[in-house]
């Protein structure tokens, strides 16, 4: 009965998947996601583990919608999220670096606090219509024939997800900053060795990172999602932490981590009328396939695979920053 | 080694719980509340009534088991983040049990709680085999199977067992009368089945851990996994025994909420006590004593702030606010105080 | 150009590390900084390099007082510090980690940078590949990385810490004359160690520091008892090696093959007697590790047999190992044998024989009072593992093992331990030997091991080289051995 769909049925479906305006809208509903996945990225490669981003993109996402309802004006609310989501990320740094307290801790108590305060102030919000990030097609570009309409017929925010990926790419690989981020979290002490402000530093970069993460949270609340509601990014925090880890902290990784996550969801949908009797599981399947690519990752095959392929070693690699979660004390 | 006076160690959980309450008070006035009512509410909403201060107790003892096996998994230096999934499959599994088993209550309930402490302990099992044997952490194998468990009961919900007629996903129809816990009265939830387990729950995790060469191996594998396995411990199998335990303790947890508090399975069966129950251990500071009061004060905070939205229209989720600045105020005093300490003692 | 060190201080608690410091030394100069562990020489290496802030002092580099808060502001000022284990960053690549942390433009430019490092690398004779992951360098090649970076970084003061652990013969070789060229060139060279040999051979000035004082400067060459009295405030007379019964065999290995990671170790094949004290030389990563995790089950055996007191051992796992009386200790006291938060009394009932479910607290306390009586062991039976001195957590090893052990496997067992400690440690372990234990130990203190053994196994490149007997080996020779070469 399940399995009762015809060849035809699953062939038409799969080939629903490949349409430009299917692969559009997988490509914008990554973006909020990109944010995120790039935003932890940083700031674990500086050695910080934010794990409040369920929270946060919450919290994040109703400041941005809220703010951005009120002032009508949806940069302050982009701004608004950005701040919230900085905020939370500079109070876990505080906590591990001046508090010596465990980030994981401090990140899970700010995940349940962040969700439940989004609850209580969101109320005044939902069922609101507020501003969204209009349209902007690139004009030339989008004429392009299938590519211009998957990814040139976008908004600001999703050509931003775009640019961050490239930034952070340069960033992190090709400057002299970037190198310095690798080594503090790689291994503070041979950093601050090399005159490096290690805390500091990290201060910075979870801060950086904690920002990103509230421009996810608007990117969902004031374009991909529209508006407010209780539970609005529900699972997608957690989602993200995972994406970082099967990314092996590598930006280009991680977004194509990001966007395979939403190809699973598109394939979801398009399957769900052809499969009806498990059309409730078809969206969870992304989850457990993390866990089945966590698995992946660890074995010793995929490491050896960096050996094959030396040239490909910085994208395949799979260990985190040495010096992950872990506050650093000079003395 | 300097230590702390009297004064000082008191004021470090005086402060904190202050100024919570003056964040709790200063959020009532923004949302245009009267705190002092607001608190009287919460108070009502969870202790005035017999009825309802059975609903209240019955609401904590889930929390309380939930809390109890968690100290064994963080002892085990784990983040079983996966408790959420062991208390649906204690959910499921004890539904199970009051569906198909028949005979009269004596039969029924037992088997309903024994179903749900092996559930539990299976679906924590999985989450032990994916870190010890796959590397997984259980941070991550934890919520994948959090989120499998969650599909599980909408799909048995919606699915299998349905209800006659109407697939609604506000859970199966009610069990058999035989097949819940036996309450203290008619229109009473208490079951004095269920305190038992709680109270029996807490009492053996203390003693597990304090008293026994398990927990304190246990303890060893959780701060030091090399040393413990150089010491001659099998450090996978006291995990995996960590996770077992938790999980009976979970899927109990399960099974006492679907016979004892909602009668049906629904697939928020666990009620979010899997990650609350976090909190209350870390407020606990990881002591067994302490989880029975915290968790009474989380619940009560909880099925209180339901008063404040019916009757002052302020989100429920206040409750949740209050009680997680809490633990916040008093993780960060706490790691406050041990620097001021550090500080001292290098200076002196 | 001189540099002037005057009147250091720094405390840490109640202990005085650096009391009064005062020592100046002129360019060109190759200063020895000579005390044995514990003398305050390393504290005072990380106040001039700019890791830790001394109490008080001040340090002049001619005339000009030194800005040296942090690492950053001393490579400033010119002072470059080669740690022991070099802090390199191991995934990343030479020329990265040459370029990091180094002033420049916002783009890396890696191309000018491997330019650069070839630059430099010449005149001593070293060779990079620009694009390997540091993790692929020996400690060596990573020593000689540092140098050229501190250089590029305009070092004019280079202070090698206890640089030549873990090196070999032929690599102490090169790094000497690398110094000497550096001194040549004008660099004020401070090597910090506890060898007097190598101290003599490479410094023209030395200065000697115990307990947190400077004791006395010389001019080399100087008598060596000299020295030593300064070092140790006594002379230390050499203890004669006692005859010993061995008995019969413990442990054999036939053609056994080991496998760790990355690392195979083939073809071993050995047969130690009780009473027997067999030492493992070799640079770090050389195989002996692997070895000693062998010889109790802690690393699988692809092929061969292991015996332990005529008992098949292969395929056993750790704990049946340690049933047949084998006794791993490792080198890492608190990473990898005490439990952190742990208390004494905690670990002794973790290490105890006692099968019962339940722990009887009041027995515990009372026993473990008893051991640190009976082992002199500085600390309270509810004191944490990590608030012990390393000297008294080693102790607390020692007493944690059990009786009437067959083979006493250990990494390393003085490794940064003051002489009065590893003379403790040594007597603890002779003891058992003269109750008919087997003691195989790696060590990578040369000295350590020709006293000690009775047979040597030298460990080069995964696998054993050679086997020599101890009585009539000399240190030079064991270190070209380890070197993987034929002594001259």
């Amino acid at each position: 009965m399940i399995l009762a769909a015809t060849w035809s049925e699953i062939w038409s479906a799969w080939g629903d998947v490949f349409t430009t305006a299917s692969l559009a809208s997988m490509v914008a509903a990554a973006g909020p996601l990109i944010y995120a996945t790039i935003g932890e990225t940083i700031t674990e490669k500086a050695g910080v583990i934010n794990l409040s981003l369920e929270g946060s993109l919450m919290l994040s996402a109703l400041a941005g919608f809220g703010t951005a309802f009120v002032a009508d004006n949806v940069l302050i609310g982009f701004l608004a999220a950005a701040a919230v989501g900085a905020a939370i990320a500079a109070l876990i740094a505080f906590a591990s670096i001046e508090l010596r307290l465990d980030q994981i801790a401090v990140g899970f108590v700010m995940t349940l606090l962040a969700i439940d305060l989004s609850d209580y102030l969101g109320n005044r919000f939902v069922g609101e219509a507020g501003p969204a990030v209009p349209a902007w097609p690139i004009p030339g570009l989008s004429d392009i024939p299938w590519i211009g309409e998957v990814l040139f017929d976008h908004n600001l925010s999703v050509y931003g997800s775009f640019v961050v990926v490239i930034v952070a790419y340069i960033f992190i690989y090709r400057t002299r900053r970037g190198l310095e981020l690798q080594g503090i979290g790689e291994r503070p002490e041979g950093a601050f060795a090399r005159g490096v402000a290690v805390n500091r530093m990290r201060y910075f970069y979870t801060i950086v990172g904690g920002s990103l993460v509230g421009v996810a949270g608007a990117a969902f609340s004031l374009d991909q999602r529209l508006g407010w509601r209780e539970g609005l990014t529900r699972n997608l925090g957690w989602i993200a932490l995972a994406i970082v880890i099967f990314g092996g902290w590598h930006p280009i990784r991680v977004a194509i981590g990001a966007i395979l996550f939403g190809f699973l969801q598109v394939v979801a949908l398009q399957f769900q009328p052809v499969f009806p009797g498990v059309s409730q599981v078809l969206p969870t399947i992304p989850f457990p396939l993390m866990i089945l690519a966590l698995v992946i990752v660890y074995t010793d095959w995929f490491r050896r695979l960096g050996d094959r392929y030396p040239r490909l070693r910085g994208i395949l690699a799979a260990d985190p920053p040495s010096g992950i979660g872990v506050a650093f004390h000079p003395e | 080694m300097t230590t702390e006076s009297r004064a000082e160690r008191w004021g470090a959980i005086a402060a904190p719980i202050a100024l919570a309450v003056l964040v709790a008070i200063v959020l009532l006035l923004l949302a245009g509340a009267n705190p002092f009512e607001a608190f009287k509410l919460i108070g009502e909403g969870a202790f005035s009534g017999w009825a309802n201060m059975g609903e209240t107790l019955m609401a904590w003892v889930p929390l309380v088991l939930a809390s109890a096996g968690l100290i064994i998994t963080f002892n085990a230096g784990l983040w079983n983040i996966g408790i959420e999934g062991q208390i649906i499959l204690g959910g499921i599994a004890a539904s199970w049990a009051a569906r198909e088993v028949g005979g009269p209550g004596w039969v029924v309930v037992p088997a309903a709680i024994i179903a749900g402490a092996l559930g539990g302990m299976v679906w924590a099992l999985f989450a032990g085999v994916l870190k010890t044997r796959f590397k997984v952490n259980e941070i991550f194998g934890g919520l994948g199977l959090d989120f499998v468990a969650a599909s599980l009961a909408v799909y048995l919900v919606i699915g299998p067992w349905k209800r006659e007629g109407v697939a609604s996903t506000s859970g199966t129809d009610l069990f058999r009368d035989e097949a819940l816990l036996p309450t203290v009265a008619e229109n009473n939830r208490l079951s004095l089945v269920a305190i038992g387990l709680a109270i029996a729950g807490v009492i053996f995790v203390y003693y597990l851990m304090k008293g026994t060469m398990f927990g304190l191996r246990l303890k060893a594998v959780g701060r030091n996994v090399r040393s413990a396995f150089l010491l001659g411990i099998p450090t996978s199998r006291y995990m995996l025994g960590a996770f077992a335990l938790c999980g009976v303790l979970a899927g109990i947890a399960g099974s006492m909420q679907a016979i004892g508090f909602h009668f049906k399975l629904i697939p928020a069966i666990s009620g979010g006590y899997g990650f609350l129950g976090i909190l209350v251990v870390l407020l606990a500071a990881f002591r067994a004593a302490w989880i029975a009061p915290i968790a009474l004060f989380f619940i009560a905070m909880s099925r209180g702030s339901t008063q404040l939205a019916l009757r002052l229209d302020i989100d429920s989720a206040l409750g949740g606010v209050i009680t997680g600045i809490l633990v916040l105020l008093v993780i960060l005093g706490g790691g406050w105080q041990a620097r001021r300490l550090l500080r001292r003692e290098a200076a002196s | 150009m001189s540099l002037l060190l005057e009147n250091i201080h720094k405390r840490f608690g109640q202990v005085h590390a650096n009391n009064g410091i005062t020592i100046e030394i002129e360019e060109g100069t190759l200063h020895g900084l000579l005390g044995e562990n514990g003398a305050g020489k390393s504290t005072l290496m990380k106040v001039l390099s700019g890791f830790i802030d001394r109490d008080s002092g001040r340090v002049l580099l001619d005339g000009k007082e030194l800005d040296l808060t942090t690492p950053r502001t001393a490579i400033g000022a010119g002072v470059g510090m080669l740690h022991q284990d070099p802090l390199v960053f191991l995934p990343i690549s030479v020329v990265d980690n040459f370029l990091m942390g180094s002033p420049g433009s916002r783009l890396l430019n890696r191309a000018e940078g491997a330019a650069e490092l070839r630059k430099i690398s010449e005149p001593f004779g070293f060779n990079f590949d620009p694009e390997a992951p540091a993790r692929t360098l020996t400690v060596g090649e990573r020593q000689q990385l540092e140098i050229v970076r501190l250089l590029w970084l305009g070092a004019k003061v280079l202070i090698l810490d206890e640089p030549t652990t873990g090196i070999s013969e032929i690599q102490r070789v090169d790094l000497f004359a690398t110094l000497r060229k550096l001194a040549e060139q004008g660099m004020i060279v401070i090597f910090v160690s506890h060898k007097l040999e190598e101290v003599e051979e490479l410094c023209q000035r030395v200065t000697v520091m115990r307990q947190g004082q400077v004791v006395g400067e010389a001019e080399l060459p100087t008598p060596a008892e000299t020295l030593v009295e300064m070092m140790f405030g006594q002379i230390i007379a050499e203890s004669d090696r006692p005859h010993v019964e061995y008995g019969e065999d413990v442990l054999a290995l036939d053609a056994v093959t080991l496998k760790e990671g990355n690392l195979t170790v083939p073809d071993l094949s050995l047969s130690v007697a009780r009473s027997e004290v067999i030492g493992l030389a070799g640079l770090e990563g050389s195989g002996q590790r692997t070895f000693l995790g062998g010889c109790t089950g802690l690393v699988p055996a692809l092929s061969g047999s292991i015996t332990i007191g005529g008992q098949g051992m292969a395929k056993r796992h750790y704990r049946d190992f340690m049933r047949h009386g084998v006794h791993y200790l490792p080198a890492g006291r608190l990473e990898e044998g005490l439990v952190e938060g742990l208390t004494i009394t905690e670990h002794f009932i973790l290490s105890g024989e006692d099968k019962s479910f339940f722990v009887d607290w009041d027995a515990a306390r009372q026993g473990s009072q008893e051991n640190i009586d009976h082992f002199s062991i500085k600390g309270f039976h509810d004191s944490t593992a990590e608030s012990l001195s390393g000297g008294n957590q080693q102790r607390l090893l020692l007493a944690m093992m059990p009786p009437g052990l067959k083979l006493l496997l250990m990494e390393h067992p003085t490794r940064g331990l003051d002489i009065e400690s590893a003379d403790w440690v040594w007597t603890q372990i002779l003891a058992r030997r003269n109750e008919g234990t087997a003691i195989v130990f790696a060590s990578a203190d040369l000295d350590e091991l020709l006293r000690y053994s009775d047979r040597i196994l030298v460990f080069f490149n995964g696998r054993v080289i050679k086997e020599v007997d101890a009585r009539c080996t000399t240190g030079e020779q064991l270190g070209y051995l380890i070197g993987g070469k034929e002594p001259e």
